[in-house]
């Protein structure tokens, strides 16, 4: 209802009000996350440790999250290597913690090397469609984790490296500290990929998801666009991967198995494929089921469905979901996109 | 030489299930244009059922029967249940809702089994015969030709020979004009999700044994094998996946013997980048873009 | 009227909300060749889609051989007497030629008269016999519908529905195709429901004709009335 307005006010020469309407469009974003941090921040102070410390874990979800639903919702390519590109974040973090101690200077390894291995999965990814580009990352999925074994001087098999942290400045406690380094790295990729997506950038990934040839006639370079876009989506999932490495203060290759590619596939099919706000709803998800499945657990006093439970939960809501949507992930996205319109 | 000798029938040995796995996926390609991404929870999950078995009879072979069945069975339930419904508009659907029933296999089978890892026997010894002292082959690995073997012959008799076999093949290529002659499309759909789940589960009896033992992700690496497998033979070959399994079976056995097993699948990750960049019909046709 | 073969009451249906066919009525008698003529759009193609149970009926009936077809499976209508070569012929070009005209016989019980049906067709052409073991994409436009052709054959058909079997094909190998649909009307009885662009040949063989324009009936008439009466042609069919 609203589009049709914005239309019409829109379209005779450029008034004043659409002027600003485009600027405050702009700036909405700013807003969301400038909003969002001050909620985070009352949390952290409101919340015991172990609700921060959960609360740390959504955030560095929202990071993987937020960059995956830009590549398989808007650029329609689907990775299940994205945990790898986690794993791949975490130990180069680690590795840069324990020689040099510097969290930024960590941070900014982390970025770098999963940029690299984006740009190297991202070039091969461009090429392939469909299920092959699936069976590659999948392929990826399984088999980085493996390669801790190969070097195992370095990356200590499967044992995993410990990550040495400063304490947190001042009398701040851990989790709360936590959870400020997750939200302030999941905010600002949101901020990222917000203005990304609304711009020219936004609008080559969506022309290629649609129409490749068409695209290809309005002057888009396909696979630069498909490229850059796994490359954004890795560099999201490297800063998640760095942040679990903070919180957890270790890594393994055990915190990145099959399973966690496909839940965060799951996770975006469930917010809403190509949203950012369903990044945020999938991630809420993905720390929420499992400590609900854990408590099921515990009270059954079966500790065989501890985890499992999660799985298969996950699992039946992924395909239901798939099921009941009308042209499967198209619709999910479809039903999305006109929710977005109508907001703004 | 003599490792050479080993590692080579060893090889053959491992690429023969990785065949049988290969075609199972190639089985469904034709058929339903899906990858089953969970072709391999599935066929842990026949595992399980013959572990069961084995364990409540102290047979192998009633265990081994129990697998197959429990294939065909959880290949018919998949396809009415689940894949049926599947929108086709977009082939990334297909993999997401089999994604979906990887995680729900493998989070039952831990409910049901727990996540250790239980040995599984083998039928016979897999102590190597020895022929003018160079290890050669086991009496397993004889059974695994033998297996995989009667697998590939009888699918081909039965694709080439029979009238079900033309029905099927009918039914993947043409459905309407296939209806119009009066085939059972959706029969034949599940008949042939029922036969790969059946391969796959015998592929999984096989592997099971030889790797780290039974555990709801024990499939995972061979899937990616066996993926390979049948990219590199080209996903609509089952001549072509026969081949890139034994392909893949002597890469990763040459591999893991003069180099590092650690390093095997990471080359079998190389291998099926080269092979979706460089070839990319497969090695054993002419088209020319992997678009599916 | 009851002893039509085929009986069209009524019948409307189409993809989706929009109706294509509004309406149809016509009738095909045992051993008669029934041409469906039209512009582009008029529905003829989905007229036949929907006689063989591919596009759902929204209303109306139909009747074959005494039975309302109301409810019976694509996967049925071969049983029934009913073969649908479809436009673009339908040869599977993965299979051999053989393998599709045996396509034609499986839903017979009894695979001696399937075979003594397969027999008859090599011999009625000879030039499919010859490539038996040949795959139908290496067939040349005119082979692929003498195949379609036979394989309907195959099946042993009451009533023949064919989608535009001239499409693509040159005036020779039409009118070869035509006497033979003739051929087979004299000596064995079939009735064919024929849809036809190429006005002049269809109405050279068939013995009535059932004008569609915009999925209604707009006349039916004997075929030589047709050819005959020059405002209807002029109008609808183009010549």
């Amino acid at each position: 209802m609203t589009d049709m307005k914005t239309k019409a006010s829109a379209s005779p020469v450029p008034t004043k009000v659409a002027q600003e309407r485009r600027s405050m469009r702009r700036l909405a974003p700013i807003a969301a996350v400038l909003a969002g941090g001050v909620v985070i921040l009352i949390l952290s102070y409101t919340l015991e440790p172990f609700r921060n410390y959960q609360l740390a874990t959504v955030g560095a979800y929202f990071c993987v999250t937020a960059g995956l639903t830009v590549l398989t919702g808007l650029n329609g390519q689907l990775s299940l290597g994205h945990g790898a590109l986690m794993a791949t974040g975490a130990y180069s973090f680690a590795l840069a913690q324990n020689k040099w101690l510097s969290l930024p200077l960590s941070f900014v390894v982390a970025i770098a090397v999963t940029t690299l291995a984006g740009a190297v999965i991202g070039l091969a990814a461009a090429r392939l469609r469909g299920p092959y580009l699936a069976g590659l990352t999948l392929a990826v999925a399984i088999v980085v984790p493996s390669v801790t074994s190969t070097f195992d001087e370095t990356f200590n098999s499967d044992q995993g490296l410990s990550v040495v942290l400063d304490p947190p400045p001042g009398t701040i406690p851990m989790e709360r500290w936590q959870a400020w380094l997750a939200w302030t790295g999941a905010l600002l990729t949101v901020l990222l990929l917000a203005f990304l997506v609304r711009g020219a950038f936004g609008r080559r990934l969506r022309a290629v998801r649609d129409d490749e040839t068409a695209a290809k006639l309005a002057g888009v370079n396909i696979a630069r666009t498909q490229v850059l876009a796994f490359v954004v989506s890795a560099v999201c999932a490297g800063l998640s991967g760095a942040l679990f490495a903070v919180l957890a203060q270790s890594v393994s290759p055990g915190a990145f198995p099959l399973t966690l590619s496909l839940f965060l596939v799951m996770a975006i099919v469930i917010g809403g494929l190509g949203s950012l706000f369903g990044a945020l709803l999938g991630a809420i998800l993905l720390v929420a089921l499992p400590t609900f499945a854990q408590s099921v657990a515990e009270q059954t006093g079966s500790h065989r469905l501890e985890g499992n439970l999660a799985l298969v939960v996950f699992g039946v809501v992924l395909i239901v979901v798939m099921l009941a949507a009308p042209g499967g992930l198209a619709s999910i996205r479809f039903t999305f996109i006109r929710r977005f319109r109508r907001e703004r | 030489m003599n490792q050479f000798v080993y590692l080579t029938f060893d090889g053959l040995s491992r690429g023969a299930v990785y065949a049988a796995f290969a075609l199972a996926l190639v089985l469904i390609w034709r058929a339903a244009r899906i990858v089953n991404f969970a072709q391999g929870a599935m066929a842990v999950a026949a595992v399980y059922v013959a572990y069961s078995v084995t364990s409540a009879t102290g047979s192998y072979w009633l265990g081994f029967v129990a697998a197959l069945v429990a294939g065909l069975a959880l290949g018919v339930i998949v396809e009415r249940v689940v894949m049926r419904f599947v929108d086709h508009s977009s082939p990334l659907n297909g993999v997401v809702v089999a994604l979906g029933l990887v995680l729900v296999i493998q989070g039952v089978l831990g409910i049901v089994y727990g996540s250790e890892f239980h040995p599984v026997e083998t039928p016979f010894s897999r102590d190597a015969f020895e022929i003018g002292g160079i290890a050669l082959l086991s009496r397993y690995d004889l059974f695994v030709f033998a297996a995989v073997g009667a697998v590939v012959a009888s699918l081909t008799l039965l694709f080439t020979r029979t009238p079900i076999g033309l029905r099927m093949r009918a039914a993947a290529f043409a459905p309407d004009v296939s209806r119009l002659l009066g085939v059972s499309v959706g029969g034949m759909l599940t008949l042939g999700w029922a036969l790969a789940s059946a391969v796959g589960s015998l592929a999984g009896m096989l592997v099971v044994p030889t790797e780290l033992g039974l555990h709801p992700t024990a499939m995972d690496v061979v899937f990616i094998s066996a993926f390979t497998a049948a990219v590199v033979g080209g996903l609509d070959s089952p001549i072509g996946a026969v081949t890139g399994g034994l392909i893949v079976g002597l890469l990763l056995s040459y591999v893991s013997g003069y180099v590092e097993p650690t390093v095997a699948p990471m080359a079998v990750l190389l291998l099926l980048v080269v092979v979706l960049l460089g070839k990319p019909g497969g090695l054993f046709s002419s088209s020319k873009a992997r678009v599916a | 009227m009851s002893s039509a073969l085929l009986q069209v009451e009524g019948l409307t249906a189409g993809y989706g909300a929009a109706p294509v066919l509004h309406d149809v009525n016509l009738s095909v008698q045992p051993g008669e060749i029934v041409a469906v003529l039209g512009a582009n759009g008029a529905g003829k193609t989905t007229l036949l889609r929907t006689l063989s149970g591919l596009v759902r009926t929204t209303g109306g009936r139909v009747v074959f051989n005494g039975e309302d077809l109301k409810g019976t499976k694509v996967e049925q209508m071969v049983r029934r007497g009913i073969a649908h070569v479809p436009e673009g012929r339908g040869v599977v070009t993965e299979l051999t030629v053989d393998e599709n005209l045996r396509l034609g016989g499986l839903w017979r019980r009894d695979q001696a008269d399937a075979k003594r049906a397969l027999d008859e067709v090599y011999e009625l052409f000879p030039a499919l016999a010859q490539r038996r073991a040949s795959a139908g994409h290496q067939l040349s436009g005119g082979e692929r519908q003498m195949l379609a052709l036979g394989r309907a054959l195959v099946s042993g058909p009451k009533l023949l529905l064919l989608d535009e079997p001239s499409l693509g094909l040159a005036p020779k190998i039409t009118a070869q195709i035509m006497a033979l649909l003739r051929d087979l009307q004299k000596k064995k009885g079939l009735a064919v429901l024929l849809v036809e662009q190429n006005v002049r040949s269809a109405l050279s063989i068939a013995d009535e004709g059932v004008v569609l324009a915009l999925g209604r009936v707009v006349t039916r008439n004997k075929a030589a009335a047709l050819r005959d009466d020059a405002d209807l042609r002029h109008a609808y069919l183009g010549f």
